[in-house]
Formats: C-alpha cells, structure tokens, sequence
C-alpha cells in the first residue's frame, strides 16, 4: 500500500442542496462550534476548502460546495472534471424537511452521474439530515423510505452507497462522520493490529484511539466483558463528551478552543478506571482499564513506550516487531 | 399567565431539589415562587402576597424564595427597574400586615446563563446551618493545597451547597460543573453492571469506592481540575492553580482525605430527608 514518507491526499466531497446543513456539520465537526453557534453561517459561496491531517499520513482535503442552482450548476459544467476528479469519498447531504424532495433527487442524480464519469472508485455517504425535527416515532420509517428512494437513484453507486440519519444536535453527526473516517483511513487494519497488541499488555478493557482536533474515533479495540457493554453509542457519545469538554475549557479559559487540549484525563472509580492521553502527532488514546491502581500506573508506562511505534504507522505501513511488555 | 410551573426544561432536567437535595439540610424548606419578569406580574404578586402571609401564621420558618424569571429578554435599566418594583409591591403589603421580618429573598433568574444555578444554590445554602463551618473547612483546603476555587457540589442537579470564600465568578462555577458532566457521562459509560469475571475478582479491591478525576491541560501555566466524589450525593471540585499537579497530587489526596473526615463530623448521619417544593399555582 502506501510505503515511503509520501502524504496520502484524500479529496472529499460534501454536496447537497443550499441549506441542507453541510457548513454546519464542518463547522461542527472540523472547527470547534458548538451546535447553536451555526445559525450564524451563511450560503457558502462557491467552493471552501479545508484540509484536516488524521494520523499523520492522512490528509483529508474538504470540498465544501456552495449548493445555491448557480453554483452547482457550474460545477456541473464549467468545472466538471476539477470538481468530480479525483475524488475519494462524496458526502451527499438531504434535508429531511425539503419540500422539494423530488427535486433534491434529481440534482443528486446528476451530481452522482458526473461522479461516476470523473471518479468511479469514489465511494458515496448519503445522510439526511435535521433528523431531529422528525418526531422520534417516525424517523426510522421516514429514513428508509427515502433511503430506498435515493438508492434507486443511484446509478452505477446502487449497491455501495451507504446511509446515515445525522442531526447536528445529537452524536449520530459523530456517528456517521466515524464511519466516513474509517473509510479513509488507509491503515486501520495495521493501527488496529497494534491496538489490540497494546491493550493485551496493559490488560485494557477498551481502547479507543481518536483525532485530537475532531475528536472523532479513528478506531476501537474492545476485549473480554467489555464487548458486552449495553452502551453501543458509546464511541459517538464519546467524541460529544470530549468535544464539549474542549468547548467548555476554551470557553472559560480564554484559550482558542483548537488549543485547548488536555494534557491528560483520569477518572478512577470503583467499578473502572479510565485515562486518556496523547498518543500520536494527532491523536489521543482513550483507555478503560479494571479499577486497579497497579493496572493504571503499568498500563501508562506502556503506553508512553509505544508511542514511537505509533508514530512509525504515521509515516510507513511495513511489518514491525510485536510490543513487549514493559 | 402570571406565575409558571417549574418544569426544568430541557438540559437542566435533572435539577429537582426535591430528591436531590434530600440530605443536605434538616427539618427546614423553603418555598420558591417564579415570576415571569416579560408577563405582566401584578396579579401574579397578589397570588404570592396571600401565600406568604398564609405562611406567615401556620409556618413562619419557611423561606420564600422569589426567582424573578426569565430576566434575559430585559434591558439592563427595565430589569433593574422591574426588580425593585416587585421587591416594593411585596414587602410593603408584608408590612401592612406587620411582617416585616418574614423571610423573603429575591433572585433575578434566566435559563439562558447560569443565575438560575446560583439561586438555588443560594436557596440551599440557607437551609443548610453549617455553612459556615464547611466555607471554613473548604478555605483551609485552598490554601494548604495552593487551590484557586474549590465547590462542594450536588452531583445530580450541579448545585453547590458550599464554595471557599473567595470572589466566585461565573467562568469557575461553569468549568466545573461541565466537568461534572464529563465523569458522570464517562461513568455512566465504563461503570455498567458487568457480572464478576471469574477468578478475578481480587482486583476489585484496589480502586478507591469514590469515584476520583483529574484533568491537567497541555498549556503549562494554564488551570487544571480536580474532582472528588465525597459520598453518593456530594463531590468536591477544585480549580487548581499554576504548579505541577504530579508533585502535588500526594498532597491534595491527603488533605483532601482530612476535609472528607471532617464533613463526616459535620454531617454525621447520612440521610436526611426534607422537601422543597417549587411551585406556583397557575
Ligand atoms: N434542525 C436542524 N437544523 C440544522 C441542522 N443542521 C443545520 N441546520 C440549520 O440549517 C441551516 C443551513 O445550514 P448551512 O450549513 O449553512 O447549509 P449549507 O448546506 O452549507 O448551505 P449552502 O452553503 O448554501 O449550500 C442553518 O441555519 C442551521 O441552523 C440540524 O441537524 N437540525
Ligand atoms: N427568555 C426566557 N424564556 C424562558 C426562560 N425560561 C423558560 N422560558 C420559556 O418560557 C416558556 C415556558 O416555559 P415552561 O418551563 O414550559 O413554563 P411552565 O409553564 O412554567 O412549566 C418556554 O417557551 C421556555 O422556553 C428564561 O429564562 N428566559
Ligand atoms: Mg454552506
């Protein structure tokens, strides 16, 4: 796959209709505003760049495309293949309470179809979204009948496209944005094998590696009881807990909230023990542990140990020797 | 419609002193009346006049506590003015009825920032007699352990029943009790049942009972937390100063070892029950 120090570009579409709330999801997401902060944004002209660094080799390159007729008009025609060449991963995003759903679905064809022409390894997330101003009893009904409908949509993408009910006031914005993560990370497999080396030598219940800035999950290993945990939202409630956490400091503090990192965090009680703390250039380990003070002072001497062999996986994916315990 | 029923809305749900705060103060309540400051509020305080002066002949030792609510959508002078004028219309009807002394406090109240949290801080500070002795207590920590601000708080509603006496602002009382949220979301998370895992069970015994938190954060020179469960109702929350928090972790954990058996003598039995009731007719 990918050897040498080369950084992997990944160019990512996000597309939909004007208003859908795709500048509000990368706000969100990418720079640190909270939910209510949004409504400040305006129509997004033309195009936004941004380009967010994920575990050292990975360069995520955001498109944020303006979705007023003109514009998308435009990148169908004048900018067609700077548009759609290239392109890793198309974030579609439907507005649940678009009166012109119809509509929305034949733009969407078109968008998928110049897709399909320009990059046809592309993969493609549809959310809808503002998922929560659908009354909680009829959301999932309501998502899979437009889910079905979009599909059909979706030409040559039928079969690979995938779907997400997303709403910037709960953690399914996380949710979904995990899942696109993982897609394009180009090493998950390696970085999980360490992972799972890792949380064996320090007797972990749960580690959880996530990207600083985002705090959104780059991956998991769960061991033991611990797979039994009823709280199955946990990693997206997660990456909410640390974003509000950031939001909170940066708030009172007076730092930038893109600076207001915590060094470290524990939390030990009787039933676990939980830490987190910084593994990488970009990311941050998140470790559930039995409440064992010895457990939790090995476990942060290992950690500390294995910090190189992570930041090797930053920039190479060849074969490494194992870990060995501390 | 004059007066509202509180109803907590939304995030501030779990904010019901009347099981929360259960035992934290003995025998006494407190009755607490929400006037809407944007409503027109003359019948409203005609309504709460009677009701104090009811008070006043069968339970003379409740506190009334009055939230003039929803100041946010007022400018500054019209607030003000507003205020006044309730506080003027109450006490002047308690007067003609020879109850001056009856105990009524006023409190200007929004959900949109944290005022609300203070009142009812204030409200359950009153019934709580040994204040004075836990602000001693809690003074002498902050300065053994060079603390900048320590809360004692109710976990559930994020009340604190009782703070150092140091000049309280607004930014501390908010860091801490989203800190709150972190370790109880966290907990809620990690601490699920799990049944024993055999052969294992020896483990248990090292981790403390009360649950222990601590946040350093990257920027030397910047504040860090420091939390501590001290029985199932009430944690301690500490906003630590400039210096390595390693060095002196030790330190903290011992006095904060000598301030927890100190409370144990404040409070010596640990339930107590007594309402507060949050009401006003409609
Ligand atoms: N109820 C609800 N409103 C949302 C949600 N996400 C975004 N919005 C609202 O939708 C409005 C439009 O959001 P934007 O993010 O600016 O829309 P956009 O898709 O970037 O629009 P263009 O830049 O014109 O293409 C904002 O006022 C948000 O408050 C959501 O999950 N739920
Ligand atoms: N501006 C403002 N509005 C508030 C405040 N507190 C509550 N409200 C609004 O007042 C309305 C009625 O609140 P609610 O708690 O349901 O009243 P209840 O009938 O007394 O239970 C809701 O629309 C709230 O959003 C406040 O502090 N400021
Ligand atoms: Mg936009």
């Amino acid at each position: 796959m990918n050897t040498g120090k080369r950084q992997k570009q990944r160019k990512v579409l996000l597309m939909g209709k004007s208003g859908a709330g795709k500048s509000s999801m990368r706000s969100i997401v990418f720079s640190n505003y909270v939910a209510k902060d949004v409504r400040r944004l305006g129509a997004t002209i033309d195009v936004e760049h941004s380009n967010i660094k994920f575990m050292g080799n990975l360069m995520l390159n955001l498109w944020d495309c303006g979705g007023q007729d003109g514009f998308v008009e435009n990148y169908l025609t004048h900018q067609r293949a700077h548009v759609f060449g290239s392109v890793a991963v198309l974030i579609f995003v439907f507005d649940i309470e678009s009166r012109e759903f119809q509509a929305d679905v034949i733009s969407y064809s078109n968008i998928i179809r110049a897709l399909e022409e320009c990059s046809p390894t592309a993969k493609v997330f549809v959310l809808i979204h503002k998922m929560d101003l659908v009354q909680a009893r009829l959301r999932v009904q309501l998502f899979e009948e437009r889910t079905e409908y979009i599909r059909t949509a979706s030409e040559g993408f039928r079969d690979s496209v995938e779907f997400f009910p997303t709403s910037i006031w709960d953690q399914s914005l996380y949710k979904a944005w995990t899942q696109i993560i993982y897609f394009l990370i180009p090493n998950a497999r390696s970085i999980e094998g360490l992972l799972q080396q890792l949380a064996e030598v320090i007797d972990a219940r749960e580690l959880i590696l996530y990207e600083r800035t985002t705090c959104l999950m780059v991956t998991h290993v769960t061991r033991g009881l611990e797979t039994n945990n009823p709280f199955t939202d946990r990693f997206e409630r997660i990456s909410s807990i640390l974003k509000t956490h950031k939001q909170s400091m940066a708030k009172h503090t007076g730092i930038p909230a893109g600076s207001a990192n915590f060094a470290e965090m524990q939390i030990k009680t009787g039933r676990f023990m939980f830490f987190i703390t910084r593994l990488t250039e970009n990311t941050n380990l998140a470790a559930s542990i039995p409440p064992s003070e010895q457990v939790f002072n090995a476990a942060r001497v290992n950690i500390l140990l294995v910090r190189p062999k992570f930041a090797e996986l930053d920039i190479a994916s060849k074969p490494r020797p194992g870990i060995q315990q501390a | 419609m004059d007066f509202q029923v509180w109803d907590f809305p939304g995030h501030l749900d779990y904010f019901d002193p009347a099981f929360d705060v259960d035992n934290i103060f003995e025998e006494i309540g407190a009755l607490i009346w929400v006037i809407d400051a944007q409503d027109e509020y003359l019948e409203a305080i005609m309504r709460l006049n009677t009701t104090i002066l009811n008070l006043q002949h069968s339970y003379p030792n409740i506190n009334v506590e009055v939230f003039v609510h929803k100041v946010d959508g007022l400018s500054e002078d019209y607030k003000g003015d507003t205020f006044r004028d309730i506080i003027q219309r109450v006490q002047d009807e308690l007067s003609d009825h020879g109850y001056e002394n009856a105990p009524v406090s006023f409190y200007q109240t929004s959900i949109y920032d944290h005022s609300i949290f203070e009142a009812f801080s204030k409200v359950i500070q009153k019934l709580i007699p040994q204040l004075p002795t836990l602000e001693a207590l809690l003074n002498s920590l902050c300065s053994t352990c060079h603390i900048e601000k320590a809360y004692l708080f109710d976990i559930m509603s994020k009340i604190y029943i009782a703070t150092d006496t140091s000049p309280t602002d607004i930014g501390s009382y908010e860091i801490c009790s989203d800190y709150i949220d972190v370790v109880i979301d966290v907990s809620e998370i990690y601490g699920w049942d799990r049944p024993a895992e055999n052969g294992r069970t020896e483990i248990q015994e090292t981790g403390n009972n009360d649950a222990e938190s601590l946040i350093t954060m990257e920027r030397k020179g910047n504040n860090y937390l420091y939390l501590r469960e001290i029985n199932k109702y009430l944690a301690l929350i500490c906003l630590m100063g400039d210096d390595s928090p390693a060095e002196k972790k030790a330190v903290i954990d011992y006095n904060v070892g000598v301030f927890q058996a100190a409370l144990k003598q404040v409070f010596p039995r640990a339930e107590r029950e007594v309402i507060v009731p949050v009401t006003s007719p409609s």
